[in-house]
């Protein structure tokens, strides 16, 4: 993985004086709350409803056990001993206290870490395919690519003050694991017309108020080409982007208005003028940061069946919670941070702890955040695991439910957050509790259910193939019901199966869709596919031909 | 009492005054005084006027509003000995744009300065974008040139014309 050569260190020193120093001047009645507001935003630190909250960044979402270590061990100095993982890949702490975010800045210092511009309205954090680098069919791994693109971004003198926040997504397979299309911009590493890599490059997707799936702007782009590319994109976005209304401020807004068509002149003509200027990337550059990416020293194994003659709940767990790996005699191990009764995304600082451990026994030091909020051991040996399932297992880090029902996405909602118009982690223990059969979710398969506490969308609801969006209703939380969004390359959003339901009504009303789905499922079909193949009215006849008994 | 302000990290005397807009296209173009600072018109001004004022002896200096095009100065740009970019309050970042796009695409070599709601904590990324001149609250005046060192190195190329020292690349 990157790590930091004297400059990053230096720069990252710089920030924690530069934010520590505007700390004191706050607390000492020097700056007002609007005037530090804009300023701790930049360093991940928002007022929430409880207590600040603090969003440390995990670029691409790859994490060493060092690392992990310290995210454990600030949960435990400065928080109430959890942390919880978020779509993007990132950190979150609610409970830290104000005065101590410069100490806790300057502790992630240490292990090569930060918040830089994991709020606010600038470029996020750069987020990737958690499988980057292992997965099978890869064109490239995309990782040094978000690494070019994280140092570009960061600090960037023009781009800090936009109006309003920029995410960026890069992918490097043919499947979407990164949701890239519903990015601010999406960056595909694809094959040119003479089998060189370079990028597609999309624009304008987003979720929120308004979701959109991303538009192509780009066919192929040289790669030397990229940082000027993404600079002309967030120059005319800088400049053209409404500031007048909140709402209508992402980039999406600003494409959808002028026109796809109408967006890519602008882009090339402002590209045209830079193209071949300072930013342009040399090979040497790209070699240097690819070699912070070389894989680790593999054994030479062969595949093997490590669930041979091993017991029920191991086999159940491998098949869910392991995926395949390129290189033979590997896995990819999920650990699964969706279990009843915890928030999903949520991890201990025990457990993180005890995960940094085993990525340490077990996957060369390396540990991945994914954008479905659990983690990821990407290179254990399969022989050795039926001896990780069992640490992981006793820990109850084992919850075999990956890809299914209860592997949902959710933000943190009204528990947390102030912009919630209703709850969602207490949703999803109800949803928890009412499919607890995994003979059944099994044989549902494949299932992304996602879920927001409000319009702003964090949990991703509009691109769940069942989205669960919390709205207030009278200053009661109800929850509208929309079936067939997908987030992977065949992106779509999903439609709103009619009036919202009670939250006591939700996993019932998740029930009468599943039913709709196992009466009408051809072989092999997915949910989704059988929502695209028969549309939503038979689901929503069900859903409302009788009242649900209380 | 004229403002003071902060110019290439000296506290100054500001020798510029802003030309209210008055009647575009009717108003008198003063004649130049030796003695008399410079004059800063809005781009409306500028444009309306712009025959006239290509006559005047005295500087001249144009302040940009969020939303005006840099592009409609190009051909003028070596008339100006500054140009002044407004910023309406701590989250509109289009002068920032502006900024560079002066400096590095028109090449613009005169006073760039920051102009309306301005603080210590931007003076760093304003600087990297080409600013060297700065309208700070006076409070602020005397402390605000240690934010030009918050950084000394730097990610990306941009125009750190307003900084004093060159930033460490790699």
């Amino acid at each position: 993985m990157y790590r930091y050569d004297v400059m990053d260190k230096t720069l990252v020193a710089e920030r924690v004086a530069e934010f520590r120093d505007q700390t004191r001047r706050f607390l000492a009645g020097e700056l007002s709350d609007e005037e530090f507001k804009h300023l701790r935003l930049r360093n991940g630190l928002y007022i929430q409803t409880h207590a600040p909250m603090l969003r440390v960044a995990i670029p691409y979402g790859l994490l060493s056990s060092t690392q992990l270590r310290m995210l454990g061990s600030i949960a435990r100095r400065y928080d109430r001993g959890y942390g919880h993982f978020t779509t993007r890949q990132n950190i979150q702490y609610n409970w830290p206290k104000l005065e101590t975010a410069p100490d806790i800045l300057a502790d992630l210092a240490t292990v090569e870490m930060h918040a830089i511009q994991t709020s606010g309205n600038c470029i996020r954090n750069t987020t990737s395919d958690h499988l980057a680098g292992v997965t099978p069919n890869e064109l490239e791994d995309p990782r040094p690519w978000c690494e070019i693109i994280r140092q570009w971004s960061t600090f960037h003198p023009e781009f800090n003050y936009l109006p309003r926040k920029f995410k960026i997504a890069v992918t490097g397979s043919p499947q979407d694991r990164a949701a890239s299309l519903v990015h601010d911009i999406g960056v595909h590493i694809i094959r040119g017309p003479n089998g060189e890599l370079g990028f597609e490059i999309l624009a304008g997707g987003g979720l929120g108020r308004t979701p959109i799936i991303g538009s192509v702007v780009r066919e192929f782009l040289p790669r030397e080409h990229l940082l000027s590319y993404l600079e002309a994109i967030l120059r005319v976005y800088n400049l053209e982007g409404r500031r007048d209304n909140l709402t209508k401020a992402r980039i999406k807004i600003l494409v959808k208005s002028l026109g796809i068509e109408e967006f890519k002149r602008r882009v090339e003509a402002e590209w045209e003028l830079i193209r071949d200027g300072a930013l342009r990337i040399s090979e040497v550059e790209v070699d240097r940061i690819r070699a912070f990416f070389t894989p680790p020293g593999y054994k030479s194994l062969g595949n093997s069946d490590p669930t041979a003659g091993k017991e029920t709940a191991f086999r159940a767990w491998y098949r869910y919670n392991t995926a395949d790996h390129k290189v033979p005699g590997y896995r990819v191990v999920y650990i699964s941070l969706k279990k009843p009764d915890v928030a999903p995304g949520d991890a201990t600082d025990a457990e993180m702890e005890l995960i940094a451990d085993l990525a340490d026994r077990y996957s060369f030091g390396e540990v991945r955040v994914t954008h479905t909020q659990n983690l990821l051991l990407a290179d254990v040996e399969q022989e050795q695991t039926y001896e990780l399932w069992q640490t992981l297992h006793a820990a109850g880090l084992a919850t075999p439910n990956i890809g299914t029902l209860t592997d949902m996405i959710c933000c943190p909602g009204l528990d947390f957050c102030s912009l919630a118009n209703a709850s969602s982690i207490d949703v999803a223990k109800l949803i928890n509790d009412r499919f607890d059969d995994y003979d059944y979710l099994y044989d549902l398969g494949e299932l992304d259910v996602k879920m927001s506490g409000c319009m702003n969308a964090c949990g991703h609801h509009h691109v769940g193939n069942i989205g669960i969006l919390g709205v207030d209703k009278g200053g009661e939380a109800w929850y509208q019901i929309t079936i067939g969004g997908a987030a992977g390359a065949d992106a779509s959003l999903g439609s709103v199966i009619g009036p919202s339901v009670r939250k006591a009504d939700v996993p019932e009303t998740i029930a009468r869709l599943l039913a709709v789905y196992v009466e009408h499922r051809q072989t092999e079909e997915r949910f989704l596919d059988t929502v695209r193949r028969i549309g939503i009215k038979p689901f929503k006849e069900r859903v409302y031909a009788t009242p649900i008994a209380a | 009492m004229p403002r003071r302000l902060l110019r290439d990290g000296h506290v100054v005397l500001d020798d510029w005054h802003y030309l209210g807009d008055g009647q575009v296209g009717d108003s008198a173009v003063p004649a130049a005084d030796p003695n008399a600072g410079g004059l800063i018109l809005s781009l409306q001004r500028w444009l309306g006027e712009r025959a006239a004022w290509l006559n005047h002896a005295g500087r001249l200096g144009v302040v940009l509003q969020p939303a005006d095009k840099v592009e409609q100065l190009a051909s003028d740009i070596s008339r100006f000995a500054l140009i002044a970019a407004e910023f309406p309050g701590p989250t509109d970042g289009r002068g920032y744009t502006q900024g560079r796009l002066l400096r590095e695409r028109y090449l613009f070599k005169g006073e760039l300065r920051a102009a309306g709601y301005v603080r210590r904590d931007q003076l760093f990324l304003l600087a990297r974008c080409g600013f060297n001149s700065f309208e700070l609250p006076e409070d602020q005046l005397a402390t605000a040139s240690s934010a030009f060192s918050t950084f000394t190195a730097e990610y990306q190329p941009s125009n750190d014309a307003g900084l004093a020292r060159k930033l460490q690349r790699r």
